[in-house]
């Protein structure tokens, strides 16, 4: 299973963390302190996976963003590459060539799109046009709910209140 | 794809500013207008309270803390909007932990989400759960989640989602899902034609044969079917294929699920999933699309692992060979390094060593190579491919690389160089070069086990001495060497230097001389070694050499003052044996040989890796050593330690005339005649200080005792906790079981238990009352382990609940038991594990304490004056505040009894206490009733008699007063197993021994404790 999923830009900044597995605040900080440490000092054209703690960790580089998953010793590690593509091509399918910033200022947004990707560590969906067809429903119902909540009536009834 | 102003605006501004102060100053006041806000609830709407939580997930992702905003995050989950609650569910489960207390307040909403007619809210609550439910949540809402998932009503987006979060449950508690009716269900799941679903479901079904693989055996065909649906790509919509490949994910899972079944009876079913396999095999090419390459290779290296496991025709093996032969000399380094770890495991089975000794060349060169994972590959594989064969070859390849090797690999390499040349050394004098050579160049990373074995092999090999003794001496020459290396050849040189008397500069005096200069170079703790190697040499000295006498006395006689105990003793002693004469020559007569053992270098690398279950270290433990290095005759010995130290001659030596004769007997006779056989740690004896670094189950803790050897006198716990008359196992219990245990209270991972068959090891993470231990039952045989029964006996004070073990251990693998933990209230009672299980016909059982005490529900805390004196006037006295006078205290310095509060968390807070003879220290303790509790304690000692000292312990509560002050008293009294050897044992052993054992015969507080 995958055990957290780590965004980190080549600065060391963190642009998102999701954790499968019970870590607390401190461990999670130290984890990322140790993890960026070993990802971004590696030079190109190695592997992509790095032994670590007696997990695998396997990560990505795109553009100024690495993409880190921590899985277990005898995970399939090409698999989980995949997954991250995988990822990377849904954000990139929703804002239309995804770049950090867009992750940045949106970054609830890639929340929300991992959570239709993976549960549990585990790949729930590995169709791009199903996860798309999910994510602008659900953005469709805020919108609506963001309308209602700025009709006339609402905003009469919210200021007698 | 609308945001929210105000957090953009909120990111912009942290991101324009100039530096990390900046940004804090930015973070705080963003932090404090939060706060202001929620406390106003009024003026909050819903869409600025979702803005705020969003705000907060930001800030927590840069690292800062926003434990306040939880339960604001919490509480959305029950807005009755979905863009509120959307946010709730999200930034909760980012925010929070399954362990986490509000959580528990959200159960009932999160339920009536799940059962509610609300698909968004289903799947919203669904997600959560799958991430970070806990136990509670398995608990309440297992079945629930199983109705989603089977129910035919539901759209696939739901029950996707349903499947996933059923395999959270079930691997928080794996009760959760009922065997009985959930199989055929399981079953029907996999005919799903909805391949978002069947993924998922495939998921959940890996984790259930995991678990219990007969229960399942109804899935086993429709595996092979959705394989071969997937191979001839019927029915999979476009949309599923991933650069051209049907869905590789599901392939992988469902293979994985294969891996789980033993074999595959039915022949239709073998034939078609063998045809699948075959294609995949045969069929998978290097493209140039990265993306469509590794998807592949995905399902091609599961395909391989299944293979292996079915151990497949002889014809299809080999081709498995040849496409890791291949892959490990590609250049993509992701293949290259998959290769050489699936060679690794291709070494578990039979057969292939030969084909796989075929590409060590180019297996070789990946240890060169620039990335430190693939060197790490390679390392492994070449370290379980080594036989005699290739022995002389890898190990100069690791020597070699040893030089430039980085320091993080060092240790494990030097380690690993070591037991392939103990191995596999094709004759002795090499065993011996790779050794010094290994010292020689990465000494820092040579651990002592490491010398003292070679000390070993040349003391039980004659032949090997004068090798030895001058390799020694040339490493001498150098002008700077390692201090290890000075260790190792003062050692044989005093041992053996005699033998080189006629080669050129190997006079005694030379040999003194030269070993003299290295002295001002090594550290306090080696200088005794020095010592022990002049006074042989002097005694070796025929005639004697009166100006060589000189020189050593006065070495003697500077070291006569000094202020290690160690060192003082053997230049007394010394100086005085030295003028005896004939008792000179039998007390410092040549070490005997040492008693077979299995090697504590082994035993250490299996101990590094237990974390990697397919490592080449398991399966390079069961392979026979050469018959180049064996040692001298196996003998068990006794458990009872040798009644001397050999340069001892302080008053524990009772017959010293025996003694002189047992250790004068001539090599070789030994376990013919000798009564009084010498304990495996004469060496480390020897060593004195030394041992200390050395680990349990090390060389100065691994006897063999059977476990009735346990109850000598000074192993009351032992004794107590394996009664001898309820023995039926005939097993050599291996290490000191109540060591382990106590070894295990202070520190969190370790080995519980082991004998020639099974390994227990423990380890536990504790957060407030609650502790989760994970026991690790290991089959160290080649035959499954049978009848398996691991029973709790709790005590009164903790709630325990241990996963069901499995009734069969196969060979050679590792089982995990979760052990949930509750503290209900303060005690020293201890928790009991009754194992038993079956190997062969024999039955063994123990009964085993479980380090679930009093200490790890203790949280360090270190207070100020400030803070602790007006919480200490507050404990006005009995029953909150004890205080006591202790008798019969194990003497210790101050420091040290510093540290042995710290080692059991309770925080030494240092110059509180004017008086520099008093100890102040604090810490919390949780149970559920107490809740989190600060406890003060203040110790103290008379500097003029140090077996006493008067003790105040003081805590809001009655009972936890009592029980704290009982278990520091314990252990201010009692003297750990495991410490033992940091007490100086000639001198002090007849100082604190008999004060002990009197305190233990009158003190109700330590005659509990030997109850126990």
């Amino acid at each position: 299973m995958i055990h957290f999923v780590l965004l980190v830009s080549r600065q060391g900044k963190v642009r998102l963390t999701k954790w499968y597995s019970p870590y607390t605040q401190k461990e999670r900080s130290k984890v990322i302190r140790e993890l960026s440490g070993v990802i971004l000092n590696r030079g190109p054209k190695l592997c992509n996976f790095v032994e670590w703690r007696g997990y695998k960790v396997v990560y990505k580089r795109y553009a100024s963003l690495y993409f880190c998953m921590c899985i277990d010793q005898e995970d399939n590690e090409l698999e989980v590459l995949e997954i991250i593509h995988h990822y990377v091509e849904i954000l990139d399918r929703y804002f239309g060539s995804v770049c950090e910033l867009d992750l940045i200022f949106h970054f609830h947004k890639a929340y929300y799109i991992l959570d239709e990707l993976l549960i549990a560590g585990e790949l729930q969906e590995s169709s791009k046009k199903t996860i798309a067809r999910i994510v602008s429903a659900h953005d469709q119902v805020v919108e609506a709910a963001k309308e209602e909540a700025g009709s006339i009536s609402n905003i009469i009834a919210q200021a007698t209140k | 794809m609308t945001g929210m102003r105000g957090l953009s605006v909120f990111i912009s501004d942290i991101r324009n500013c100039q530096n990390k102060e900046a940004e804090r100053l930015r973070v705080d006041k963003e932090l404090g207008n939060i706060r202001t806000c929620f406390k106003n609830e009024k003026v909050l709407t819903p869409y600025k309270k979702k803005k705020y939580v969003w705000k907060m997930l930001y800030i927590h992702m840069l690292g800062y803390d926003v434990d306040f905003g939880h339960m604001e995050a919490v509480s959305l989950i029950s807005a009755p909007k979905y863009p509120e609650k959307q946010v709730g569910y999200i930034v909760t489960s980012c925010l929070l932990n399954e362990n986490h207390d509000f959580l528990r307040l959200a159960i009932n909403t999160v339920r009536n989400d799940i059962i509610g007619r609300n698909e968004t809210f289903q799947c919203l609550a669904l997600t959560l759960v799958g991430n970070i439910g806990g136990r509670d949540f398995a608990e309440s809402l297992a079945p629930d989640v199983q109705k989603l998932l089977i129910s035919s009503s539901c759209r696939p987006l739901v029950r996707k989602k349903a499947a996933l979060c059923l395999l959270r449950l079930f691997r928080k508690n794996p009760d959760a899902v009922n065997v009985d009716g959930w199989a055929d269900r399981m079953a029907q799941l996999l005919d799903e034609r909805d391949l978002g679903v069947l993924t998922s479901s495939t998921s959940l079904l890996v984790a259930l044969v995991s678990n219990n693989h007969e229960a399942y055996s109804s899935c086993l065909p429709k595996c092979v079917k959705i394989l071969e649906r997937l191979a001839r790509n019927q029915d999979v919509p476009q949309e599923y294929t991933y650069y051209g490949i049907p869905s590789p994910w599901l392939q992988v899972k469902a293979m994985r699920a294969l891996q789980y079944f033993p074999t595959i009876e039915d022949p239709s079913t073998r034939k078609a999933l063998f045809e699948v396999l075959q294609r995949i095999l045969m069929g998978t090419d290097v493209v140039k699309n990265v993306n469509k390459n590794n998807a592949s290779h995905a399902v091609l290296f599961e395909a391989l692992s299944l293979v292996m496991h079915l151990d497949a025709e002889k014809e299809m093996m080999s081709q498995c060979v040849a496409l890791l032969g291949k892959f490990i000399s590609v250049r993509e380094p992701n293949i290259r390094y998959l290769g050489l770890e699936n060679m690794t495991r291709m070494l578990m089975v039979t057969d292939v060593q030969d084909i796989i000794k075929k590409h060590q060349s180019q297996i070789i060169t990946s240890l060169k190579d620039p990335d430190i994972s693939i060197r790490r590959r390679a390392l492994d594989l070449l370290y379980g491919m080594c036989d005699v064969s290739n022995a002389k070859d890898i190990v100069e390849e690791l020597l070699q690389y040893l030089s430039t090797a980085e320091f993080s690999m060092r240790e494990e390499l030097s380690l690993k160089a070591a037991i392939l040349a103990e191995k596999f050394a094709p004759d002795l004098s090499w065993y011996v070069d790779v050794i010094l050579q290994l010292i020689d160049k990465a000494g820092d990373f040579v651990s002592d086990d490491i010398w003292f074995r070679v000390v070993q092999f040349v003391t039980n090999n004659e032949d090997l001495q004068p090798y030895a003794a001058s390799k020694a001496r040339e490493y001498l020459d150098k002008i700077a060497i390692h201090e290890t290396m000075v260790k190792v050849s003062a050692y044989i040189l005093g041992e053996y230097g005699h033998l080189l008397a006629r080669q050129p500069g190997c006079s005694p005096s030379e040999l003194f001389s030269i070993l003299h200069e290295k002295l001002p170079t090594i550290s306090t703790p080696s200088i005794p070694i020095l010592l022990s190697t002049y006074a042989k040499l002097l005694m070796h000295t025929q005639p004697p050499d009166p100006e060589l006498q000189k020189k050593v006395w006065a070495v003697f006689k500077k070291y006569e003052s000094c202020i290690d105990v160690e060192i003082q003793q053997r230049a007394v002693e010394y100086f005085e044996l030295s003028k005896k004469g004939a008792a000179f020559m039998d007390v410092l007569a040549e070490m005997p040989k040492f008693p077979e053992r299995q090697s504590s270098l082994i035993k250490k690398a299996e101990d590094v890796e237990d974390t990697a279950d397919q490592s080449a270290i398991k399966l390079r433990a069961q392979q026979q050593p050469s018959n180049a290095l064996v040692l001298a005759d196996p003998q068990l010995v006794s458990g009872a330690p040798p009644p001397l130290k050999v340069p001892s001659v302080s008053g524990s030596m009772q017959d010293p005339q025996s003694v002189a004769r047992s250790i004068s007997q001539p090599n070789g006779t030994l376990s013919n005649v000798d009564p009084h056989n010498p304990s495996p740690d004469l060496l480390s004896d020897l060593l004195g200080p030394l041992a200390i670094e050395a680990p349990p189950g090390g060389v100065s803790t691994d006897q063999h005792s059977p476990i009735g050897a346990e109850g000598v006198p000074d192993d009351v716990d032992g004794s107590a906790i394996v009664p001898v008359g309820e023995q039926t196992n005939t097993v050599e219990v291996i290490g000191n079981i109540a060591e382990r245990f106590h070894a295990l209270c202070l520190k969190d991972s370790g080995v519980l238990y082991e004998d020639p068959y099974i390994q227990i090891g423990i380890k536990a993470e504790w957060r407030g009352h609650h502790g989760r231990l994970v026991l690790f039952l290991g089959n160290k045989s080649t035959s499954p382990l049978t009848s398996v029964q691991a029973i709790i006996l709790p005590p009164a004070h903790l709630k325990l609940e241990l996963s069901p073990v499995p009734d069969t251990i196969p060979p050679r693998a590792q089982v995990q038991s979760p052990l949930e933990v509750m503290n209900i209230r303060p005690s020293r009672d201890v928790a009991v594990l009754d194992f038993s299980y079956k190997f062969g016909t024999n039955m063994v059982s123990a009964k085993l304490r479980i380090p679930a005490v009093l200490n790890k529900f203790l949280q360090p805390l270190q207070l100020t004056s400030e803070e602790f004196f007006p919480q200490w006037r507050a404990l006005s006295g009995p029953p909150l505040k004890l205080q006591e006078v202790v008798r019969g205290v194990r003497p210790l310095a101050l420091p040290e009894m510093a540290n042995l509060f710290n080692s059991f968390r309770v925080m030494i807070c240092p110059g509180l206490d004017p008086n520099p003879n008093n100890l102040v220290a604090s810490t919390t303790f949780y149970s559920e009733i107490t809740g989190a509790m600060l406890c003060l304690a203040r110790i103290e000692t008379d500097p003029a008699d140090r077996t006493q000292l008067r003790m105040t312990v003081g805590s809001g509560d009655p009972t936890l007063t009592f029980e704290l002050k009982e278990f520091i008293k314990e252990h201010l009294i009692t003297i750990p197993m495991g410490s033992r050897a940091l007490v100086p044992a000639p001198v002090a052993a007849p100082v604190a021994q008999p004060p002990s054992q009197a305190a233990l015969a009158d003190d109700p507080g330590a005659m509990l404790a030997g109850l126990l």
